[in-house]
Formats: structure tokens, sequence, C-alpha cells
């Protein structure tokens, strides 16, 4: 699939978002819209997945560790083909399979549930640490967010990774420098990230989260690394492609009222249109 | 009982796990830094590419466990209750017991038996956490036969179990030919005049106990429930219709615990006079575990004296 492909799929998959967090009138649309890239690059270029087969033992795994980022996980899944975009307006209503954060017993596809915060990253080693003993050649990736660095079990997960040498794990981290209280560095730091994985073993590597030149490069660089987990660590823009969501903090759990929601629209029209 | 053979539980349970790592290829086990306690390191020796020693990090193992599930793997993830329940509850209540993942908890040194190491390590609130989780499994096993087949039947069954076993040696009080089954309790001793519900190490406090009681002219009868959750409601109910009264005896605080849950179920469909035996709302201490036993009232002369109380009131 070529570039100007994935980003027209990154756009819709951004319309999901909107699309999703306006009719529950809930959800997190500013982490989701942070790596609409890096949900459209893991599911239609680097993962090997197919919706017609769930069970697939050797399929890779994805695990949502920023598991509040779910709006953009199922815009990705729909677009994949993993179910109807009608669905995506069930989002966080009762008796929806998208659940307000991922829940593997309700949607099929999803590969665990998530929504606590430093839990997935774990869960993640756990299905690397079973390919290794079942001989099975599949990669599992999960994504975190920055804030999300802050919990000690992500340290815990990294130490045991890298003590392992678990190199069929490629962690991403979505490097929107915004948590719910406002700007990482000045709510607890944890830069440097590279640094830090980087004692723990990790090889470390950096991209655009926007830019799929750039994630291609990182993600086809990850595959290569061998005795050690990669990270790749994605500078991206929470809220991004929605001119009033970009770069605010305010945006982290909140919906658009229905004025918001035209004007987040448009602003998804327009970039279509340049692509 | 001196003659009798004692077994800690724990080993029971290392020694099981090692049976069945030979028996299927998809049990893995996992331990954070206390392999040599939890008896998981018998595994290990026979499996060392199928047991991973995490380190002191119970919470990662916990969610390791969980991916390792999610990904057909049958793994048995172990420490001390105080770490496994307490330190990394909202790791097996969100990454376990949500998804229904099949991981089992193997707590060892749970209870005041611990002993030496004091109300820091002696959990007594395991089985109230546990009991909360939807769909989670408990078994707290009373001997070396009893838990021996908990971490069989814990193999077999698909979803989250919790299992508790002691650090102290145990009087071995089933016959080898017993047979157990998840959420199935039994009546050990015939009686008409008190039921004494009991698990793990109480039980032979409570056999103790009735002997103490008949030489009273007090019948009691002993109900082993070793499955906490699901609870063999039909069994609490006749027993409690059949003599009236009902004692629970337990190695656990009295709330929340085998006590709680007798309580909830007769309250609701049998109101029976009840009596909880457990640690009264306080914290342990250090000390020989049987002396422990001792002074919380939780050995064989502590239930009679708690169960004469309670019918003499």
């Amino acid at each position: 699939m070529n570039m100007q492909e994935l980003q027209k799929i990154a756009n819709q998959v951004r319309k999901d978002i909107i699309i999703e967090v306006f009719h529950a009138k809930a959800g997190h649309p500013g982490g989701s819209l942070s790596a609409a890239e890096i949900f459209t690059w893991l599911y239609f270029e680097e993962m090997n997945i197919d919706p017609s087969r769930l069970d697939d033992p050797d399929r890779d795994r994805f695990v949502l560790s920023k598991g509040h980022a779910c709006p953009g996980l199922y815009g990705a899944m729909c677009e994949r083909g993993y179910f109807d975009r009608e669905e995506l307006k069930t989002f966080r209503h009762i008796g929806t399979r998208l659940q307000g954060h991922p829940s593997m017993r309700n949607l099929p596809g999803v590969d665990m549930s998530t929504g606590s915060l430093g839990q997935g990253i774990s869960a993640a080693v756990g299905m690397a640490l079973a390919a290794r003993v079942n001989g099975r050649k599949y990669r599992t990736y999960t994504l975190l967010g920055d804030g999300e660095l802050q919990e000690g079990q992500v340290w815990e997960a990294a130490m045991f990774a890298g003590a392992k040498k678990l190199d069929n794990l490629c962690v991403i981290v979505d490097n929107n420098n915004l948590q719910i209280d406002g700007a990482i560095d000045k709510v607890n730091s944890p830069y440097p990230i590279d640094q830090k994985f980087e004692a723990f073993n990790f090889h470390v590597l950096h991209a655009d989260g926007h830019d799929f030149e750039s994630l291609a490069g990182a993600f086809s660089r990850a595959r290569e690394i061998k005795g050690q987990p990669t990270v790749i660590i994605c500078r991206t823009i929470k809220g991004k492609g929605v001119s009033f969501m970009e770069n605010v903090a305010g945006w982290h759990g909140k919906a658009p009222n229905a004025e918001e929601y035209k004007i987040a629209m448009e602003d998804l029209e327009r970039i279509g249109e340049t692509l | 009982m001196s003659e009798v053979k004692k077994i800690a539980t724990r080993e029971s349970y290392g020694k099981t796990l090692a049976e069945l790592g030979a028996e299927d290829p998809r049990i893995v086990v996992l331990d954070a830094d206390l392999s040599g306690s939890t008896k998981t390191a018998v595994f290990g020796k026979a499996f060392p590419d199928r047991f991973f020693n995490c380190g002191i990090a119970e919470a990662n193992m916990i969610s390791i466990a969980a991916g390792l599930a999610a990904a057909g793997m049958i793994p048995f993830a172990s420490s001390f209750a105080m770490f496994a329940a307490g330190r990394a509850y909202e790791q097996i209540r969100n990454s376990i017991g949500y998804p229904h993942l099949n991981v089992k908890i193997g707590a060892s040194h749970g209870g005041i038996t611990v002993g030496e190491d004091g109300a820091s390590h002696q959990c007594l609130e395991d089985i109230a956490i546990m009991r909360s989780i939807p769909g989670m499994v408990i078994m707290c096993p009373a001997d070396d036969v009893e838990a021996r087949a908990c971490v069989r039947a814990a193999a077999k069954y698909d979803g989250p179990v919790y299992m508790r076993f002691g650090r102290a040696a145990v009087p071995v009080v089933f016959p080898e030919d017993y047979k157990f089954e998840i959420g199935k309790g039994a009546i050990l001793r015939e009686g008409t005049d008190v039921s004494i519900i009991a698990n793990g190490l109480c039980i032979n406090s409570a056999f103790e106990a009735a002997e103490l009681l008949a030489a009273d002219g007090i019948s009691a009868e002993i109900v082993n429930i070793c499955t906490v959750k699901p609870l063999d409601e039909e069994l609490v109910i006749k027993t409690a219709t059949k003599t009236g009264r009902v004692v629970t005896a337990e190695e656990h605080s009295i709330i929340g615990g085998l006590g709680s849950a007798v309580a909830e179920c007769l309250a609701e469909k049998c109101p029976t006079k009840m009596y909880r035996i457990g640690v009264r709302d306080r914290f342990g201490e250090s000390g020989p575990a049987m002396d422990l036993m001792h002074l919380f009232e939780l050995d064989g002369e502590g239930v009679y004296k708690q169960v004469k109380a309670f019918l003499e009131a």
C-alpha cells in the first residue's frame, strides 16, 4: 500500500474516532487521534493478521496498553474489516461490543482487555514469552502512552523483557507529551524516555508518529533487531488533525458537542481533500 | 494425633506442578523470587524452559501470566498470599478476572501460620479480596491430599483460580482415594447439635474440637468447604437445617472469608444462629505458627471453647 493510501485510511480512522466519541458523548479523542497513523500502520502494513481468522495461533498480537485510546483501535479494526463502520456508533452504549476500554471477551479480534494503565505491556510480554516457549514466529506489539510511563509496572515489564532478550516484542510509545493534568514533564517527567529504555536493554528507535515513511523505517528496523526487545518512541501531537483539539490536554477525555463535531469533521474533510 | 504424617500444602503444590508439567506442555509456572518457599522451584528444576522467575515484581508477574493465558498457555503464578492477592489485586482483577483468563494463582504462606515473620507477611484478607472478583474460583485445601487434588482440578478447569497454601506442615487428614470436585463440600463427621464448617488448617482444629465437645455430650458435625467460591450452598443449608447451629472456622479474618460466605448464604436462604471463628478484625504478630494458632484460638482447644461459648450463649 502506498503512503497516500495509508494517509487516507489514517484520516478515515480520525473521522471514525470523532464519530465514536460524538455518538457516545464520552471517550478519549486526544490520545486516539495522536496514534491514528500508528494504528493504521499496524493494522494495514505491519501485522500478520486476518479478520477472517481471529484465532490463528500464529497471528501477530497487539495489546493497547493505553486502553483509553480504543476509539483509534476500533477505527483501524473497522477499516481493516473486523466489523462494519455503522457499529462505531454503538461505542460506549449499553450492550455494545465496543466497550469504553478494550474488552477481548466483548470484541473478538482484541487480543487483551486493557484500560488500567501499565498492565498491557506486561500482558504483551507474556504473549511474547508464549511465542518463545511454543516456537511460534509471531511478533507482539504494544502501544503505551507517554504518561503511562509513570506507572511502575511499565518498568517491571521493561526490566523483564530486556533481561529475557525478548526480540519478538515491540513496544511503541505515543509521545504526545500531554496527560490529563497537563504536560507530562510538568506533572511528573518520564524523560529521558530513550535512555530509560536503553538502560533496560531495549533497542531504542525514534519515529515521527504522523509520517508513514518514518514509521515504515522504524518498524522495519525493529524487525531486524535480535537479542533485544525494541521500543519505537513516536513523536506525536495530541488531538492531531482536529484544529481545536491539537495540543490541548482538555481533549484527553471529552466528547465534542454538535457544533464542535461539525467543525472537527470539516477539518478532517479538508485534510482528506489534500490527500 | 502426634503419629500422623505432616506435610505443608505448599509442598503438595510444588510436587503436583512438576507432575502436571510432564503431562501437559501448556503448563508454565511463574514466581517472584520465592520459588524455594512456594515450592515452584521443584517445577523449575524439571522444566526450566517453562519456568519464569519474574523477580520481586508481583504486579508484572500476574499480568505476564494473563498474556501467557491469552496465548493459550496454562500459567500458575506464585507468591506469598500477601503479595499475590494483596499487592497484585488490581492486576488479578483487571488482567485476569475481567477477561476471565485461564490463570491459576498459587498463593502460599496464607494466614497466621506464616509465624515468625509477623503481621506484614500474615495475609488474613486474601480470600475476602479474591471472593469479590466475579468468576474467581477460590480453594483453601486442608492437607496434602486435598491440596494435590486442588492443583489438578485447577489445571483442568478453564478459568481463573486462586489457591491458598500454608507454610506450616499440617496433619494429613484425608485418605489417598479422596475424591475432590471444585464447588463441592463434604461432611467429614456426622453430628446433630452443631455444625462446624471449616477449611484449611482449621479442619484439623475442628476434628480436635469435636472430640472435646463429644466428651461434653455435644455432637458436632464437621463440614469441609475447601472451595469458598463457588460455595456449596446446598450442603451449607443441609447441615444448617439439620443441626440448627452453625460455626465457621478459618485461618482468615472473620470479614469476607468462609464465615462471611456462609453467613451471606444462610442469611438469605436459611436464617440460622451462627458464629464465625477466625481472626477478629486485627493484624497478626510474630511467633511460632502453632503458638499463634493457640493465641488466636484457632487450634482445637480454641475452636472448642468458642463453640461451647456460642452454644451456651
